[in-house]
């Protein structure tokens, strides 16, 4: 009867709720960690060659920055509402809303973390004989990925925010639930689903820093000759002060 | 092309603009809530950010809370919001779910437009016996102008965004529009509420530049101005298109 009284009461936080409709939950976070990684990834394709092309030609630049921001200021209703036409009432048109967002800040990012490569590095390894294509992929790339998962990381932590407004359509994960929650009136589905969401967020975010830690060896290495750096500076110190005591 | 045709069909038929449910009202509603959201966060956030800014303190604070305004899905807000008890306080559950989303931008900006200050500039008008709030006022907020303007602009176009979708929880504004639209499977009309939207954001973006140039305390030092600003405008927008 007490385990039943949450469901009854219309409870905020209810164990029932996620106990009778764990599938219902489980199904919704497939779709919406689905919709968010195809997402991400299909705008990581695009924004890459993009960068490249506005780095490549000053002149591209202006448009594809300008033209990504402009897409960024269309709110996410009337963009979902604009693609409905051209998709139909599918899950591509909640995907393809999200690449045009998720360019904005996966082109920027990723334009910065080349133009960061410091010249001499670019120099050298010019000098050591690489080509155009590995000169990128051994060693531009590399050095820029810290401002790439930078930007990588803004963009997945929104994009899992926005696709709750795929609900609009009926491919909005976690957002389909907030969305059948509020339309019964049902507290607990609506505060699983919204925690729910936030959570996707935040482990994706770590994992994101965890892949950037893995790819990064040398940035811990030069962490940690720094902090070894400094700890042998203050242990000279102390001697020192030792001996003139 | 049906699409395109239908929604200039139902923009130009005058039926659509008038009444309860025509875009008019629709878009006072926006425009109301809109205006009445980013004056509360400028209210609250601007003071704040130019206090810390000027003491120099809780810079992890305001970056932190604008990451996790990021992770925070809107219309969950706005639906968590609309079934609390403040549900029944009319546009109070919209409003103040906007304001959640407008205050980080402003409020980051305004702090790291205060930080970047030209440290010698301050450092000599301290040294010419300005006070605190001399040295706010006269010295800080107008090099910090550029940076604030900047998260205005990105807080103002995004609550015009936010304020769409107070719709699918049930509030007013031009999203209104689209989400009927969706309701009868009239495309047409979700397409033009789109493009009404659209449209508006992109006049607020324009508005807001103008307002920028038009209050510009270095307008004679545009060079220097202009370049600070470029820079950050290159830098990731602030917000996230809600």
């Amino acid at each position: 009867m007490s385990a039943q009284s949450c469901l009854e009461a219309n409870d905020w936080i209810c164990g029932e709720y996620v106990r009778t409709r764990g599938q219902e939950l489980l199904d919704a976070t497939v779709q919406h960690v689905g919709i968010t990684l195809v997402s991400v990834v299909i705008g990581l394709l695009i924004a890459f060659p993009l960068a490249l092309t506005a780095r490549r030609w000053r002149a591209a630049a202006g448009p594809v920055l300008g033209l990504t921001t402009i897409l960024y200021t269309v709110p996410s209703l009337a963009m979902f509402a604009l693609l409905t036409p051209v998709f139909g009432v599918s899950a591509a048109v909640v995907v393809t809303g999200l690449v045009l967002y998720s360019l904005t800040i996966l082109v920027r990012n990723i334009l910065a973390g080349l133009e960061s490569v410091p010249r001499e590095v670019r120099e050298a390894a010019r000098g050591m004989g690489y080509g155009p294509v590995r000169l990128l992929f051994g060693v531009e790339l590399p050095l820029a990925l810290p401002a790439l998962t930078a930007g990588l990381r803004i963009a997945t932590v929104s994009t899992v925010a926005m696709t709750t407004i795929g609900a609009v359509v009926g491919y909005g994960g976690l957002g389909n639930l907030i969305s059948s929650g509020m339309e019964g009136f049902f507290k607990a589905e609506v505060l699983t689903a919204s925690v729910l969401c936030v959570l996707l967020a935040v482990v994706a975010d770590v994992l994101l820093i965890g892949l950037q830690r893995l790819l990064t060896p040398w940035t811990r290495a030069q962490a940690r000759a720094r902090s070894r750096a400094r700890r042998e500076r203050r242990a000279a110190g102390r001697t020192a002060k030792k001996a003139v005591a | 092309m049906d699409a395109i045709t239908g929604a200039w069909d139902w923009l130009a038929a005058s039926a659509n603009w008038a009444g309860e449910k025509g875009v008019w009202h629709r878009l006072g509603e926006h425009v109301y809530l809109s205006a009445m959201c980013l004056a509360i966060s400028c209210l609250i956030a601007l003071p704040v950010a130019l206090y810390l800014g000027h003491i120099g303190k809780g810079g992890a604070l305001a970056v932190n809370i604008s990451n996790v305004g990021r992770a925070v899905p809107t219309f969950a807000v706005l639906v968590l919001l609309t079934l609390s008890p403040l549900g029944t306080a009319g546009d109070w559950p919209t409003i103040t779910a906007l304001v959640l989303f407008a205050v980080p931008p402003l409020l980051t900006n305004a702090y790291v437009g205060m930080r970047e200050a030209d440290r010698d500039v301050v450092e000599a008008a301290r040294g010419m016996g300005m006070s605190g709030p001399q040295l706010l006022l006269r010295v800080e907020l107008p090099l910090a102008y550029p940076l604030i303007m900047t998260g205005l602009r990105s807080a103002g176009v995004q609550v015009v965004a936010t304020a769409t979708l107070a719709a699918l929880a049930g509030g007013g504004g031009l999203g209104r529009i689209i989400t009927a639209g969706f309701g009868n499977y009239n495309t047409p009309q979700v397409v033009a509420g789109a493009v009404l939207v659209a449209v508006l954001a992109l006049l607020v973006e324009g508005l807001l530049v103008l307002t920028d140039r038009a209050f510009d305390p270095m307008r004679r030092g545009r060079g220097r101005v202009r370049k600070s600003r470029t820079a950050a405008d290159d830098a990731a927008p602030a917000g996230s298109p809600a």
